[in-house]
């Protein structure tokens, strides 16, 4: 057994690091939160470059033919930036649809262009409120014209290819819409973080053309699900980490008492659980990780636990990053809140960790 | 023991309701008093109630209260709340500020300042928190210097909620740095409008600006606006934060249990409403029974008072837990909606109430003593553990360490 990544892998991780550091500090998803710019487009240019869009491409379709386990790690950095970019909808979603379901026409017409950034993909699934299985979607295909409303689809406003999940008769289908044309109407929503874009995307007899076998949405879409899981792990992970180191140097710094806060055993111990929290929630990451890159049937529970400990300890990286700054963890100038938000996104687009929970049992049972 | 109102106070009970259905359009229905509109409203209707003896109901009669029970005092703020769901801008002037000046202000004091207070002509602010004493408010470094009958001021105080429409505001500040930190304190009441003072809202993480910067360049104070002793401002902090932690309200914008079970019920998940889910039911019950302790031990601490008791130590519990409960509740609410949970604004449920709830609620768990300090005054205060060593014990003020932030 060898459960660490490769020195490669390492040094890829340490570029991906250095690149952001230069070109992705915070104020850049202040920026993105602070404008009416749906994302930060020089990064976006950037991050083509890197070769990052396609690390897992193969050479033949424009990418760069890393692999998962690559793709993991940029993952883990850009989560780490909180990029205000559209990489989880473009790479984790429609890229990786296009990998597992798509016809090598298919991923000749579309993948060359989300490599490169020039297209920006997302994956279309929620119908507004709640959770749908896939037995209540309301948006159909019929023939290759697709009808519905997809709420809220991340950076819907930017996309230039959908990943529609749809009704198809009595079955459930993937379907690919081209944007922008005729039948598609976008409408940027505002969100809990602005830093990232969500719209509603109304499709109205809009051309499409199915994705993988017709009738098989229901388990790509759950497949599909796994895999962007797994990296979102990873960018949750990133983000988690960059807010403890952030909220353990400010607590040696603040005095209370005569003493840096860090002394009290109150804020020590809290420190040392999200320290743990989140090295369960890595190795959890890394398992799932090696199952993607390897095509593992155990991917289906290992994706779900990735998740669901990844979101829970952002989520609690972020709500202790403001508790213990203290009243300027609640101000708009520091940056806490900036991983507030981002940790609350990313916790609720692809299901909440309860539902990945839920996921696991049936799984594991079923 | 019991639950129901006893005769007068249903009596009671009936007035309140009566009296406030019939001037039900004068309730203000505006957001947090950040604008002057807000505020006029608010001073509008407060002045009503003043005139028709329902402000400050557990106040003296000579300063314009009714000298009413605290049962009575939460009957009225019970039917108030139905009708009226915005922040009390007075609260911390009524609740906090006004109770100290009663203990500990000269008789001068109380007549000039205490019934236009309760009449809402005039608002007040705390002035305690500095950038480098929170939680350790006695390690305040505002200085005052005296200068005949007047006190020189200097220094920066910070998270001053509604200093920008305040008149009044009460400021502790340094009179002795060469003693112990709690011993060289002195409590000022002092002029918002006083040349010198510099007031810059601070925007938060939910975007209102509901505190501020207030800087304080040679402010100068009359003596005679002076509470308590010199270097003796220390217990009328305390005074002051002891009502503060019975008077802070937990309101969370208006939502309270109910709406998130009404979430819940209109909520689907995979065809049913996500209220038949076990897991949302056991967190609801969870919710519920921890909201009701907390409402149950406020009533037993008001059945003490009543009974002559002063509001102790234990008085922290509330706020312990309803703060962070709240934030639990909205960051729940937020998961419930599924993916949908992250968008704002009209496009969401309750049109954004819980998303903006989630982002408001992490300021409720630090404002009027963190959950970590009240943790201490539990453990310290009502269990008698043995305190955390103190860093700085003995020490005289400006000896004492601090830090880069
Ligand atoms: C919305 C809001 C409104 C406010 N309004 C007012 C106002 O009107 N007037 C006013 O004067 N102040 C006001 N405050 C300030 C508030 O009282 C302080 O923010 C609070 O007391 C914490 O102080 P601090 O911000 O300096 O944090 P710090 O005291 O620096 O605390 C930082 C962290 O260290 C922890 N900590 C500190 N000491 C200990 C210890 N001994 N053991 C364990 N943990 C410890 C804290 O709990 C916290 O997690 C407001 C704050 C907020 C958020």
């Amino acid at each position: 057994m060898n459960f660490d990544f490769s020195e490669e892998q390492k040094l890829l991780q340490q570029t991906a690091r250095d690149y952001l550091e230069e070109h992705c500090q915070l104020d850049a998803a202040r920026q993105v939160l602070e404008s009416s710019a749906p994302y930060a487009s020089d990064l976006w240019k950037g991050v083509a470059e890197m070769g990052w869009l396609g690390a897992a491409i193969p050479e033949a379709y424009g990418g760069a033919g890393f692999g998962h386990l690559e793709l993991a790690l940029i993952a883990q950095e850009l989560g780490r930036a909180l990029a205000p970019i559209p990489f989880s909808s473009s790479v984790y979603l429609a890229t990786e649809a296009l990998l597992l379901a798509g016809t090598p026409e298919q991923r000749t017409r579309y993948l060359p262009g989300l490599a490169s950034g020039e297209r920006i993909g997302t994956l279309a699934h929620s119908e507004g409120a709640g959770r749908g299985g896939s037995p209540g979607l309301t948006t159909r295909i019929e023939g290759d014209r697709v009808s519905g409303t997809k709420i809220p689809v991340p950076d819907g406003d930017v996309a230039g290819l959908i990943v529609a999940v749809v009704r198809d008769a009595d079955a459930t289908s993937l379907a690919l819409v081209e944007l922008p044309c005729e039948g598609v109407d976008v409408e940027a929503l505002d969100s809990i973080d602005p830093s990232r874009s969500q719209a509603r995307v109304t499709l109205n007899d809009a051309p499409a053309e199915i994705l993988g076998e017709r009738g098989a949405g229901e388990d790509l879409a759950a497949r599909l699900l796994d895999r962007a899981a797994t990296l979102m792990a990873f960018e949750q992970i990133g983000g988690a980490e960059r807010a403890l180191s952030i909220t353990r140097d400010f607590c040696m710094n603040r005095y209370a008492f005569g003493r840096p806060i860090a002394s009290f055993q109150a804020l020590k111990h809290r420190l040392a659980d999200l320290f743990v929290a989140i090295e369960l929630a890595k190795s959890n990451a890394y398992y799932a990780a090696w199952a993607l890159q390897n095509d593992e049937p155990d991917l289906a529970t290992a994706a779900c636990s990735a998740r669901a400990s990844a979101s829970d300890a952002f989520e609690l990286a972020s709500k202790e990053m403001i508790q213990m700054h203290g009243g300027v963890g609640f101000t708009w100038e520091y940056d806490c809140h900036l991983f507030y938000r981002r940790s609350k996104l990313l916790a609720v687009t692809l299901g909440s960790a309860d539902l990945w929970r839920d996921r696991l049992i049936e799984r594991l049972t079923g | 023991m019991d639950f129901n109102d006893a005769p007068e106070e249903a009596a009671f009970r009936a007035e309140a309701r009566a009296w406030l259905e019939a001037n039900a359009q004068a309730v203000p229905t505006g957001g947090l008093g950040e604008n002057a509109e807000a505020v006029a409203d608010e001073k509008r209707w407060q002045a009503l109630k003043a005139d028709a003896g329902w402000a400050c109901l557990t106040w003296p009669e000579e300063y314009g209260g009714r000298a009413a029970s605290p049962m009575q005092n939460v009957i009225w703020n019970e039917e108030e709340s139905k009708y009226k769901a915005s922040v009390n801008i007075f609260s911390i002037g009524q609740g906090m500020l006004g109770p100290t000046l009663m203990v500990h202000g000269t008789e001068e004091q109380k007549q000039r300042y205490l019934r236009p207070m309760l009449r809402g002509e005039e608002i007040w602010s705390q002035l305690f928190s500095e950038p480098g004493a929170g939680s350790d408010i006695a390690g305040l470094r505002t200085h005052c210097v005296r200068d005949g009958d007047d006190w020189i001021t200097n220094g920066q105080k910070i998270w001053t909620s509604g200093a920008h429409y305040s008149d009044w505001g009460i400021l502790v500040a340094r009179t002795d740095p060469n003693v112990v930190k709690h011993a060289g304190l002195s409590y000022f009441i002092v002029d918002m409008k006083a040349p010198g003072i510099e007031i810059r809202p601070i925007k938060q993480i939910d975007g209102g600006s509901g505190f501020n910067e207030v800087f304080f360049n040679d402010v100068r104070i009359p003596d005679s606006s002076r509470v308590g002793e010199i270097n003796d401002g220390w217990r009328c902090v305390i005074t002051t934060l002891m009502n503060e932690r019975s008077s802070l309200g937990m309101s969370l914008g208006g939502l309270g249990i109910d709406d998130l079970i009404e979430l819940a019920r209109e909520t689907r998940w995979d065809g049913s409403a996500a209220i038949d889910d076990a897991s949302v039911r056991r967190r609801l019950a969870d919710y519920y029974i921890r909201l009701k302790g907390v409402q149950y031990t406020s009533y037993r601490s008001l059945t003490a008072l009543s009974r002559g008791a002063t509001p102790g130590p234990e008085g922290s519990i509330g706020k312990l837990v309803s703060a962070p409960l709240r934030q639990e509740m909205a960051s729940f609410a937020v998961d419930l909606l599924g993916e949908a949970g992250v968008l704002r604004g009209d496009a969401s449920a309750a049109r954004g109430a819980w998303q903006s709830a989630y982002l408001g609620a992490p300021g409720i768990r630090l404002a009027g003593g963190t959950d970590e300090i009240l943790r201490n005054i539990v453990a310290e205060r009502v269990l008698g553990l043995p305190p955390e060593m103190r860093a700085d014990k003995g020490m005289a003020f400006k000896e004492i360490p601090t830090g880069s932030l």
